[in-house]
């Protein structure tokens, strides 16, 4: 059942409404559990669009697998989904540095207060971005340090590729993953594909990954059939690739593929001169589990990164 | 005066951006000023060519004291201004929460670290700077707590108020507090105006910057004694938030004295034209903040007000 979780007045003729499907099993109560789904909290990030309507499609074609309760939030930034802006627009701000957010705060920080007051009691939160326009990912688990170690029991059932302790970008403590898993909802942050864009095989793949937890939780009757487990990684095994000087980056390599060292990555080419700038190469051998879909790149710009020393976790 | 390049970026379709410092007087780094990394901050821009005027001025005349040594950077962000836009590049990234940067990060923390390395180790420190949110503030110095913040030396601009405010988790990556970090005594100063020039406040701004210079015997400058400042917790602040949204009327203005239960705005149903909402001042005081668009939504900050003590 569709049900509003907060309403606040926009200027002119307009609410801002925060929604979620409240999803009930047929299954019996069994455990009881409570797991949350939440997406779009960056405006410009919709792959979590195709895992929440393939977890709603799932669940309401055979609710008698189910027995406890799903919470499927497609749109926590509404209004910047609507305009592919990932920030709140007219703010400017990046919602996921507002949480836990204040109840009696500006109207965004209401908003941020009321999402959370609504995910808490949930015994499981799993936040889906994407990448932004400019790099491309694989599917992977995102944790900080800080609750890595009771949230990585979970993060290998998700059946992605890879789970990535302490990158830098989870570890703000104003995101929403921080203000839940600081109250003692285990919350994971997934990253995959690419900014305003939907990878349905991606899609699937990490809806699988959540059928696959809800079944581990106990709260899902079948287990799904092919999954993978994860390559574990921490900040030192990941080899960043910028670009040193500015240009067009035309890579000469797959997304998702394994290099090795010498292996050409790319090169960024100027066009106004008809030539080569720089040819960038890899520096190790690794996976190219990041690499730069926008082409356009200054000095300093992300163009890959290099999953390096790979311990394949198999025979799980 | 010199002017110095601290920073290039060069891109294929545009003139190179050239972040760039100009010197005064020799000797110890004793003050830098800095203006502003958004590129809507036109009014902030203003006070630092403003300055580098005076001080060029000043330099002339023998004003800077012998073995001081000034620098000011106008502005950070020349490639955002150019564009009307805030934030840096494509990415849109806010350069003031990259801070202390990384020289082989991403351009914005690249551009960071360079204008860090470069400004680090002055005394004093003033960044020039507006609010996030739109609206117009009684000129003031702010300072974040971190341990080494120093209030009392925020009197010597001479500006009505002192806010301290407590650091979030977000704060740690602007200027103002890695500045502090390393031990320059930092100061971020605003004004009633970001995206427009006021040559009311600038003029304000920039005599209290001079006060300031002066009293620590960096310059010699005849000017007045300014305000005794009141110092002030950013928590101690009423916020007066609205209960609808519609079209803002104000009525109150930055840097009234307003009392208990005065009209303060009308939100106005923005399809009928009825006033849907009379906001009224919640307690004695002076407005502090008032928001400055004509669209306001629910919840949104109207105001901040500094509650008035009755002797
Ligand atoms: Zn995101």
């Amino acid at each position: 059942m569709v049900k509003t979780v907060f309403s606040i007045g926009l200027s002119t003729g307009e609410n801002l409404v925060i929604k979620k499907n409240r999803l009930e099993g047929t299954g019996g109560h069994g455990k009881g559990k409570k797991v949350a789904i939440v997406t779009g909290i960056h405006g410009d990030e919709l792959e979590g669009q195709y895992v929440c309507y393939e977890m709603v499609r799932r669940i309401k074609e055979r609710p008698e697998l189910l027995n406890g309760v799903v919470d499927v939030y497609p749109a926590l930034n509404p209004v910047g989904i609507t305009v592919a802006n990932r920030m709140i627009p007219k703010l400017d701000m990046d919602m996921n540095r507002m949480f836990p957010g204040d109840e009696n705060g500006t109207s965004f920080e209401r908003v941020a207060a009321a999402i959370v007051q609504d995910l808490a009691g949930a015994d499981l939160c799993i936040d889906v971005h994407a990448s932004n326009r400019f790099v491309k990912e694989i599917p992977q688990v995102r944790l900080c340090e800080e609750f890595s170690e009771k949230l990585i029991s979970y993060a290998r059932h998700m059946n992605v590729d890879m789970i990535w302790t302490n990158a830098t970008e989870t570890v703000h403590e104003a995101t929403l993953a921080h203000a839940m898993n600081s109250m003692g909802v285990p919350t994971l942050v997934v990253e995959m594909g690419l900014g305003m864009r939907v990878n349905r095989s991606y899609g699937r793949q990490v809806a699988e990954g959540i059928f696959n937890l809800l079944y581990e939780l106990g709260i899902w009757k079948e287990r799904p059939k092919h999954i993978q487990y994860p390559v574990l990684s921490t900040d030192g095994e990941v080899e960043f690739i910028r670009a040193d000087c500015s240009g067009v980056f035309i890579p000469a390599i797959e997304h998702s593929h394994f290099v090795k060292k010498g292996d050409k990555i790319g090169e960024i080419i100027t066009p106004v001169e008809g030539k080569v700038e720089r040819e960038i190469v890899a520096k190790k051998d690794g996976l190219v589990f990041t690499l730069r879909e926008y082409p356009m790149v200054s000095k300093g710009a992300l163009l890959a990164r290099i999953l390096t020393d790979i311990k394949t976790k198999e025979g799980e | 005066m010199f002017a110095e390049d601290i920073y290039t970026l060069s891109t294929p379709y545009r003139e190179d951006m050239s972040v760039k410092g100009y010197h005064f007087g020799k000797g110890e780094q004793s003050a830098c000023i800095i203006g502003p990394m958004r590129g809507k901050g036109v009014q902030q821009m203003y006070i630092c060519s403003q300055l580098v005027k005076t001080l060029k001025e000043l330099e002339s005349n023998g004003c800077i004291c012998s073995g001081r040594e000034v620098m000011v950077i106008p502005v950070v962000n020349s490639y955002s201004m150019n564009i009307g836009t805030n934030f840096f590049g494509v990415e849109g990234e806010d350069i003031n929460s990259q801070f202390p940067g990384r020289t082989y990060g991403d351009t914005a923390e690249q551009i960071a670290a360079a204008v860090f390395n470069r400004i680090k180790d002055y005394s004093f420190g003033i960044q020039l700077t507006a609010f996030h949110m739109t609206g117009e503030s009684v000129p003031h110095i702010r300072m974040v707590e971190n341990g080494y913040q120093n209030s009392s030396l925020a009197n010597l601009f001479g500006l009505p108020f002192v806010v301290v405010k407590k650091a979030k988790p977000i704060d740690t990556k602007t200027l103002n507090y890695n500045w502090q970090s390393m031990q320059t005594a930092a100061f971020s100063l605003y004004t009633d105006s970001n995206e427009k020039v006021s040559v009311k406040s600038a003029k304000q701004a920039l005599a209290a910057i001079l006060r300031f210079l002066t009293r620590m015997g960096i310059i010699r400058y005849e000017s007045h004694s300014g305000y005794i400042s009141h110092v002030l917790k950013e928590k101690d602040l009423t916020a007066v938030h609205t209960m609808c949204g519609g079209i803002f009327r104000r009525k109150a203005k930055v840097g009234q004295d307003i009392r208990y239960g005065d009209a303060m705005a009308e939100i106005i149903d923005p399809y009928r034209g009825n006033t849907k909402e009379t906001i009224l001042a919640p307690t004695d005081g002076i407005v502090f903040f008032a928001h400055s668009e004509s669209l306001i939504a629910e919840g949104d900050l109207a105001y901040y007000l500094v509650h008035r003590l009755h002797e």
